[in-house]
């Protein structure tokens, strides 16, 4: 974050990555288009998995139920959504926008709210305590899944993308979807946004401080508490756009989706290093890079690409490329 | 109204477990306004429970701590801090992965951005630790120790506190390092804020203690002046072991 002392080696593995897998891949065209779906599912990890690392790197908490927030957004953004049909069905780029930007807003909205519950009433009561954080945010987002189940059906519903995001741009041989395009460009967004906050605001310093050493904090008269309670909500609310995102890449939703995410989630804020935003990127990137090559290249391989991964960076960086200091 | 004659801070047969374990035993002692009072006693005494205690970091199972007269024993850490006081932890607490200038804007409660910060208290801690003013916007896990615990020390009184509470401030630092602390706690006594300081560097108690508490298993075992102490080898021996 500053400009002195900046570790470059992780930021090397994403290009590095990509580097080695263009031989293996063969065909630039393939390998154009494998890497921009490798970028822009890593983009949208990382807007799901932000908010997760500072809630673990801040408060210490345990939190499993993430997931259901990123569920919650997708579903709140699809009834969002049907309230536009003529907007979505238009071919026009930017009524798709209109439509889709309230979606955004709605599933932050409301999934932000809904972690301004979860904190007070399902995480307050046991800080401090890992098992009981494991136990009961599960428990939370069970009930959170079984919840959407009755608002919006048990089965799976078709998310479609609005008419003028569907389809690829050409680069050369080369197909990039579009709404690939849209998910680097929100994903940078987020990115930019948070590290505004995170490093030119006396809010973000007090984060990172806090992620480093809470009781230090306290001591100098700040109510870490408080501040917490606006990160879970942020976290939150980030799991919902993510999840907006997450559900327009499948073009599907089902209420579990949380829950198969949560996995992705957890082996990108390893990586990162817990509680560092910008590891959280690069672990989300190389994360979406190797998913998409290994699902070409090796596709038996590609539910255990990720692990694989995650265990090759903890040899070389057991506390994620970029541990906290102080941790 | 504060009263010049009553002390800042009282404690009072303050009990402490962490967990199973009993840490303190009934701790007294009094902390006066305006002078440097020195925590000694050997490890594990409980000088450091004793300072987290007053601090709120851990709770006081029983006893009173009293500030002006008010028991804070029970009281958040933030809210203790609030009174002014500013703790500087035997790790010194420093934000590795923040600048110089971003800790000290941390502990300038009142600043919004380092502008804000009171330029003229910026000089005077210049002054004292010219090399905060050279890496300042080097990132403070950079720093050398003798550097952190400037730095540390320097974010306690970047903003003006009623009392520092300083735990092992000479710790693991050089000799030429422990005399620039030194010169730095006299400028500090001088401009009227009270001070308690735990140390194991006699020299430095010597230098610079007012009044001085001695503990032992969790309990106060002598209190009196650094004077009175230093003056006695017999009572130096029996309390800590070994003469000044």
């Amino acid at each position: 974050m500053k400009p002195l002392g900046i570790d470059w080696k992780p930021l090397a593995l994403v290009p590095a990555l990509a580097l080695l897998a263009l031989p293996l891949v063969g065909s630039a065209s393939s390998w154009i288009t494998l890497t921009a779906a490798g970028l822009a599912m890593g983009m949208i990890v990382f807007i799901i998995a932000s908010g997760l690392t500072l809630v673990f790197g801040l408060m210490d908490v345990l939190h499993f139920g993430h997931g259901v927030f990123i569920a919650l957004g997708a579903y709140v953004a699809i009834s969002v959504l049907g309230v536009f049909p003529s907007w979505t069905a238009s071919p026009s780029i930017a009524a798709n926008l209109l439509a889709v930007l309230p979606a955004l807003l709605a599933a932050m909205a409301v999934a932000g709210v809904l972690g301004l519950a979860f904190e007070r009433f399902i995480i307050r009561p046991v800080y401090g305590q890992h098992l009981k954080q494991i136990l009961i945010t599960m428990g939370g987002a069970i009930i959170g899944e079984e919840l959407i189940k009755v608002i919006w059906g048990a089965q799976q519903v078709a998310l479609s993308l609005p008419e003028g995001l569907r389809g690829a741009v050409l680069l050369g041989d080369a197909a990039i979807q579009k709404y690939r395009l849209l998910a680097v460009a929100v994903g940078l967004l987020v990115f930019g946004l948070l590290t505004w906050l995170l490093a030119r605001t006396k809010l973000g310093l007090l984060i990172r401080a806090g992620v480093q050493d809470r009781e230090m904090v306290e001591a100098l008269g700040y109510r870490v508490q408080r501040v917490f309670v606006g990160v879970f909500v942020l976290g939150s609310a980030l799991a919902g756009l993510g999840g907006v995102m997450w559900g327009l890449h499948q073009q599907n939703l089902v209420p579990q989706m949380g829950a198969q995410v949560n996995v992705l989630i957890f082996i990108v804020i390893i990586i990162g290093g817990l509680g560092s935003t910008g590891g959280a990127l690069i672990g989300a990137l190389l994360v979406g890079l190797v998913a998409n090559y290994t699902g070409f290249l090796w596709p038996k391989a590609a539910l255990f690409s990720n692990i694989a991964l995650m265990m090759a960076v903890l040899l070389w960086r057991p506390q994620g490329v970029y541990p906290v200091a102080n941790r | 109204m504060t009263n010049l004659a009553k002390p800042l801070l009282v404690l009072t047969d303050v009990h402490m477990k962490v967990g199973a374990y009993h840490i303190l035993h009934g701790v007294d002692f009094v902390v006066p306004r305006g002078q440097l009072t020195m925590l000694l006693g050997r490890n594990g005494a409980g000088k450091t429970s004793s300072l987290r205690t007053i601090m709120g970091l851990w709770r006081a199972s029983q006893g009173r701590i009293e500030w002006d007269g008010q028991d804070l024993s029970q009281w958040a850490t933030p809210r203790i801090a609030d009174l002014g006081v500013a703790y500087v932890p035997e790790n010194m607490g420093i934000f590795g992965d923040l600048s110089v200038k971003e800790n000290l804007l941390l502990a300038a409660r009142s600043a919004r951005r380092a502008s804000d910060m009171d330029t003229a208290r910026l000089e005077w801690i210049f002054s004292l630790f010219p090399a905060l003013k050279t890496f300042w916007n080097q990132r403070a896990g950079t720093l050398s120790g003798g550097q952190k615990q400037m730095l540390a020390l320097a974010r306690a009184v970047v903003e003006p506190r009623q009392l520092l509470i300083v735990d092992e401030p000479s710790k693991g630092l050089a000799p030429a390092i422990v005399d620039r602390m030194i010169e730095a706690f006299a400028q500090l006594k001088a401009s009227g804020v009270t001070l308690l300081v735990v140390e194991q560097n006699l020299h430095f108690a010597q230098r610079l203690g007012d009044t001085v508490a001695v503990m032992d298993n969790g309990r106060v075992v002598f209190s009196g002046s650094m004077q009175s102490l230093g003056a006695d080898p017999d009572l130096q021996r029996s309390l800590l072991g070994l003469a000044l």
